[in-house]
């Protein structure tokens, strides 16, 4: 069979699932809704893999890429470039799987089809059983698209998507206020990072007359741009705009703490493993760009380091136990913004797919937790249930010492190819690395302080909750094992050389990221990124002890010192008032731009046009008064001095016979008289 | 059967007005056959759209289907009817809005029902006439002929102020008539005919026109189309005819009516004052984009859903004008499709709006929330048309807002940038007042227990959400329709311009470009 030839499926066989969910799972018993709508992602998972392996046999000269177009869907017709020559920017409906790509899609398919396993159980019990497989569906559709796209619209078609079906499920509780806020909120600020995607786009458009990535990536990559080239780095600022929307980095991370509102397999798959990632894949696609750009790629690592530490130290005070586990991802994604930005664009993706294993698990093992304490979220109100949900507190504990850099974990190979990156690279330096150092610490004492509230201690499960704690059903559990594995595992694919291995991972992805502009790597020896290494999981390990002395050995102490902080310790809680910041800002002064502007259309706009009306009616008014007085006036006094002058002829004018007789009579009389005299 | 493809113009024009003489005919107490007269007769027009969209030859330029007679000799004005792919697609919108149209009013409109749809298939007839026309007294007579079932439709199905909305409707637009009025009959002067094709040719020929009579000109036909877009600051009139007027009447305007401000710009602003449209290019861009912005932030705040549409189309009918006034083929390309998917996504979002009217009689958001609890059947069609109306990818307004976007790129970046954020906005405004009346808990007891669509709303909605999606992921048949038409007046404007910069001064070579 040929899988890639028909890689359409891979996104299309969800989106049935979610069309026959949002149509007819109203209708559908349980259980016919799970079948319909796990089973279409997990063979969409298995075209994957005989894609996946299709993709590996090819020959290696075509540089194991293969497109897909199926039709033309935006021609945008014929129009001159900045440099004067024609171009017919024409977008396709095409799909496009290179070693990226697949990794990306596997990632989805993959830990995607877990977490649709997972929800059976999970979901089990809640309303809106079908709806929430219905969006589900529609998402993993949207990301595959957004993944396995040849061009940036058909990203972007994706891009949208996964926003909106993020809007969807973190909203799914839409009776709760804070659950459809939550929502709108990602999705305003994702539209905010969308905008200026969207003008990359066009940038893009005006300069290489296409948006499919392989003739950009061509161009970018013939020499026909300087490195620096002013129009490449716009085009990359713009991107990484877009970019920090979706992936939550400064200063568009707002939304993803509050995304927590969502059901916790939502948060696993769309808020941890694959949505937020998208921005690091759009990055690492552009690759070819941004290596011309060194001050977008500057921007990019800064600004990753920065979010990685920022989210970290709001993680270490959160009480939430999936607000940490938020903060935590938006440090993480940090760490993957940071590797791109020294130009180690695989070593971003090799720990966006590392992470999507331990991340997805820590938060399914959080869901696993809130299940058994009856919904319970705070961490305050857990502890001790290390030996009453055995299988959860394992896999949890893998998890987390993975995230944590423990060696020999997966987190540990790809944090430290990061790190090692960040010193060795040529676009890196030592702030960016040690910033990157002070965070690994920071990650793994919010971790094991996690784990510690959750699972050690002193029980703090309010009587009533702990008689019904329970271990998930397999449903739940089988995931978390699996996940486990790879949170375990799925390192060794990327062994570094520095340990004695050849990072099968890097070299799988090189072609994708091979770059003539790219600054040749500078030489160090073996000692120095060993030492580093050392240093790092020496670093992780005073994260680790001072968690456990303050959470595990004598708690209280935690109390204490946040006391002694005093207003640090508010500032942390309260997330540097970030929120509070941007709604005195802008999202109250756009209400009230509104109102005013509303107000002026009421009052100027359309008072204008009601105050022509009503000058018209004055006018007329006015006419009418003219007319009446002088006009009608004139004509009437002219009566009237007739009407006087011809007073004394009315009075003749009686009309008897006999008195005109009379008259008669008189006048002859007189004209008598008057002959009589002078004649 | 060439008997009909000779006259089909003029059959797709006439025929609902031959409905309305038939429900003339009917008897007063006869509801119910006149509705279904009304029907009939407009899907039996809205079957000839689709038969000249399915015949008209999307490789030929120029006018297809033309017919020619005279009318009067002195002065020589002619029945002459023509469409290009401009009209072909508004005419089409047209067609598809009015049985819907009747559909939506098929149980809310309970008094004087007989005139109601006499009215709108009036109303059908001006405006098929309206795209139809090639003459300039015949544009005008059918321009002004629609006006008139339009105020009575607003006037007496309206709502609480229904007669100061109706009135405030068609003195407005006559306002423009008038500019317009005295502008043909300049034209006249000049050219000696009416006759659009000629009156192009005239000008394009020879230099009748001098450069300020040209501008004045422009001015007198843009004024009069601006307030029929409306371009802001001449928008006042929409919200309140939107809110007084009854459920289709807001359909059709918005759908239908408000297109043939930015059709009129299209068929005469550009390609008979080329020049002028060029200098003033500049500030009507500047107008359009504050219509995106400003519509969106009024729409923002308004407490009224039906108000609140309206100011959104305020801020979608920026984009149309700014596609058109960036001179590019992607500008205008998108800002024809917008037209048509506007129409369409306006609508039904008024449909909607109606519907709800019919159950609760307020419009007020405040009086809502929760309705996905109540009537989630309901709740999925408003969020999908809430959804194409944001632009959402894969749906129908996103393929005009991308490609004017892309058009507004070429000509100036800031324009692009603007426009952008008009699309930020419009998901704040749009999913906010979703949030307000769908999300929550219900509040207000009387919402509780509200119908569920029936299946005549199952099945406007249903038709509507069939075309918002195809258009969405096919735009390719609708695009290569207008093409033609596109290139033609996209080269009138740079021809004209050509020939003046030829004669002008060296020096002034290339300053409008």
């Amino acid at each position: 069979m040929h899988f890639l030839n028909y890689i359409w499926l891979i996104p299309v066989l969800p989106v049935l699932g979610a069309a026959i969910q949002l149509l007819l799972g109203r209708r559908l018993s349980n259980k016919a809704v799970s079948a319909v709508s796990v089973g279409l992602p997990g063979l969409s998972f298995l075209w994957a893999l005989g894609c996946f392996f299709q993709l590996l046999s090819l020959p290696a000269q075509a540089n194991h890429t293969f497109t897909k177009v199926l039709y033309s869907w935006l021609p945008a017709g014929a129009f001159h470039l900045a440099d004067g020559s024609l171009a017919h920017l024409n977008v396709y409906v095409g799909f496009q799987l290179d070693p990226l790509s697949s990794v990306m899609m596997l990632v989805v398919t993959g830990v995607g089809f877990l977490i649709h396993v997972y929800s059976i159980g999970y979901m089990g019990h809640e309303g809106g059983y079908y709806r929430f497989f219905g969006y589900l569906n529609l998402f993993m559709f949207s990301m595959l698209v957004l993944v396995l796209a040849d061009n940036y619209l058909m990203m972007f078609v994706g891009w949208e998507g996964v926003g909106l079906s993020s809007y969807f499920l973190i909203g799914f509780y839409f009776h709760r206020k804070s659950a459809s806020d939550a929502g709108k909120k990602a999705f305003v600020v994702n539209r905010i990072g969308d905008a200026a995607f969207l003008l990359g786009m066009m940038l893009m458009a005006v300069t290489f007359g296409t948006l499919d990535f392989l003739p950009i990536t061509e161009a970018a990559r013939g020499g026909r741009f300087a490195v620096g080239d002013g129009v490449i780095t716009a085009i990359c600022i713009l991107l990484f705009i877009g970019a920090a929307g979706k992936s939550a980095q400064i200063p568009l991370y707002v939304w993803l703490p509050d995304a927590m509102e969502g059901p916790t397999p939502v948060s696993a798959l769309i808020h941890a493993a694959t949505m937020v990632t998208a921005g690091v894949y759009m990055v690492a696609r552009s690759n070819a760009l941004y290596v011309l750009a060194p001050t977008a790629l500057a921007l990019v690592g800064a600004i990753g380091a920065a979010t990685a530490i920022w989210a970290a130290s709001i993680g270490l005070v959160q009480n939430d136990i999936k607000r940490v586990l938020a903060y935590s991802t938006v440090s993480q994604l940090g760490y993957m913004f940071l590797a791109c930005g020294v130009g180690a664009f695989g070593a971003g993706i090799f720990h966006l797919m590392t992470h999507a294993f331990f991340k997805a698990l820590l938060f399914l093992g959080a869901g696993s937790v809130i299940h058994a304490l009856s919904g319970e979220q705070d961490l305050r109100k857990m502890g001790a249930l290390w030996r009453k949900i055995p299988t959860t507190a394992w896999t949890m504990l893998a998890a987390t010492l993975a995230i944590s850099g423990a060696p020999l974990l997966s987190g540990f190979f790809s944090k430290d190819e990061i790190l090692w990156q960040a010193f060795a690279s040529p676009y890196g330096n030592k702030l960016l690395w040690s910033v990157g150092v002070v965070t690994a610490g920071l990650t793994a004492f919010y971790m094991f302080r996690l784990f510690f509230l959750t699972f050690a201690g002193n029980s703090r499960v309010p009587h009533e909750v702990e008689q019904h704690i329970h271990e998930s059903p397999s449903s739940m559990t089988v995931p978390l094992i699996c996940l486990g594995l790879g949170a375990v595992g799925a390192g060794y694919v990327g062994w570094p050389k520095v340990l004695g291995g050849s990072n099968w991972f890097g070299r799988f992805l090189d072609p994708v990221f091979e770059n003539p502009a790219l600054r040749p790597a500078l030489q160090h020896t073996w000692n120095l990124e060993f030492g580093l290494m050392l240093l790092s999981v020496g670093v992780a390990l005073v994260g680790f002890f001072g968690a456990y002395r303050w959470y595990a050995k004598q708690p209280g102490i935690a109390e204490r010192v946040a006391a002694a902080a005093g207003a640090g310790y508010t500032l942390l809680l309260n997330k540097y008032y970030i929120d509070e910041l941007y709604d005195a800002l802008f999202v109250n002064r756009a209400k009230d731009l509104g109102s005013a502007l509303a107000a002026f259309d009421l009052g100027v706009v359309d008072g204008g046009v009601n105050g022509v009306g009503w000058s018209t009616r004055m006018s007329a008014e006015l006419s009418r008064l003219w007319d009446t007085w002088v006009i009608d006036g004139l004509v009437n006094v002219l009566a009237f001095v007739v009407k006087v002058l011809s007073y004394p002829a009315r009075v003749l004018q009686t009309g008897l016979l006999q008195s005109y007789a009379w008259f008669i009579t008189l006048g002859v009389f007189i004209f008598m008289v008057y002959y009589l005299i002078y004649f | 059967m060439s008997w009909f493809t000779e006259h089909s113009l003029t059959i797709v024009t006439f025929f609902p007005l031959l409905g309305a003489v038939v429900i003339a005919f009917l008897g007063r107490d006869r509801t119910s056959s006149v509705r279904w007269v009304a029907l009939l007769c407009t899907l039996l027009t809205f079957l000839m759209t689709v038969w000249l969209y399915f015949e008209f030859d999307s490789h030929r330029a120029g006018m297809q289907f033309e017919e020619f007679r005279i009318w009067m000799v002195l002065p020589p004005v002619n029945y002459h009817l023509g469409v290009d792919g401009l009209s072909l697609l508004l005419i089409l919108l047209t067609g598809f809005l009015t049985p819907l149209s009747v559909l939506v009013s098929w149980s809310s409109i309970t008094h004087r029902t007989k005139e109601f749809f006499l009215f709108l298939l009036a109303l059908e007839t001006g405006m098929i006439g309206v795209f139809a026309s090639l003459d300039l007294v015949l544009f005008f007579v059918f321009w002004e002929v629609m006006l008139i079932p339009m105020y009575f439709l607003i006037g007496i199905w309206g709502h609480e102020r229904r007669v100061y909305a109706a009135v405030k409707f068609i003195l407005y637009t006559m306002t423009g008539s008038a500019l317009m009025l005295a502008g043909i009959l300049y034209l006249y002067n000049l050219t000696g005919t009416f006759d659009l094709p000629q009156v192009l040719d005239h000008l394009t020929t020879t230099s009748l026109l001098s450069p300020p009579a040209e501008r004045w000109l422009f001015l007198a036909f843009f004024v009069a189309f601006a307030i029929k877009v409306p371009l802001f600051p001449f928008h006042t009139w929409l919200p309140d005819a939107h809110v007084e007027a009854p459920t289709a009447g807001s359909v059709i305007l918005a759908g239908v009516l408000l297109k043939m401000g930015t059709y009129g710009m299209l068929r005469f602003c550009l390609p008979l004052f080329p020049e002028a449209s060029r200098d003033f290019a500049p500030i009507v861009c500047a107008l359009a984009i504050i219509g995106i912005i400003y519509g969106a932030l009024v729409a923002m705040v308004q407490p009224d859903l039906k108000k609140l549409v309206a100011y959104s189309s305020v801020a979608h009918l920026g984009f149309c004008v700014l596609g058109i006034f960036v001179f590019n083929a992607q500008g205008m390309e998108g800002s024809i499709y917008q037209m048509f998917s506007h129409g369409v996504s306006t609508g039904a979002l008024f449909m909607l709006v109606g519907m709800l009217y019919d159950r609760r009689h307020t419009r007020l958001i405040s009086e809502f929330g929760g309705l996905a609890t109540s009537v989630p059947v309901y709740s999925t069609f408003f969020l999908i048309v809430t959804l194409s109306s944001l632009g959402l990818p894969m749906l129908n307004g996103f393929v005009g807002e991308f490609l004017i976007i892309v058009g507004s790129y070429h000509s100036r970046a800031l324009y692009a940038a603007l426009a952008a954020a008009g699309v930020v906005l419009a998901a704040v405004y749009l999913l906010w007042m979703y949030q307000r009346v769908f999300y929550g808990d219900i509040t207000n007891e009387k919402n509780r227990t509200l119908p569920d669509c029936n299946l005549r709303e199952k099945l406007i909605l249903t038709i509507v959400v069939v075309v918002i999606v195809a258009m969405g992921v096919y735009p390719q048949p609708f695009l290569r329709r207008m093409d033609q038409s596109v290139a033609s007046i996209l080269q009138r404007v740079e021809k004209r311009t050509l020939l003046f910069t030829e004669r002008a001064p060296a020096g002034h070579l290339g300053a409008g470009r």
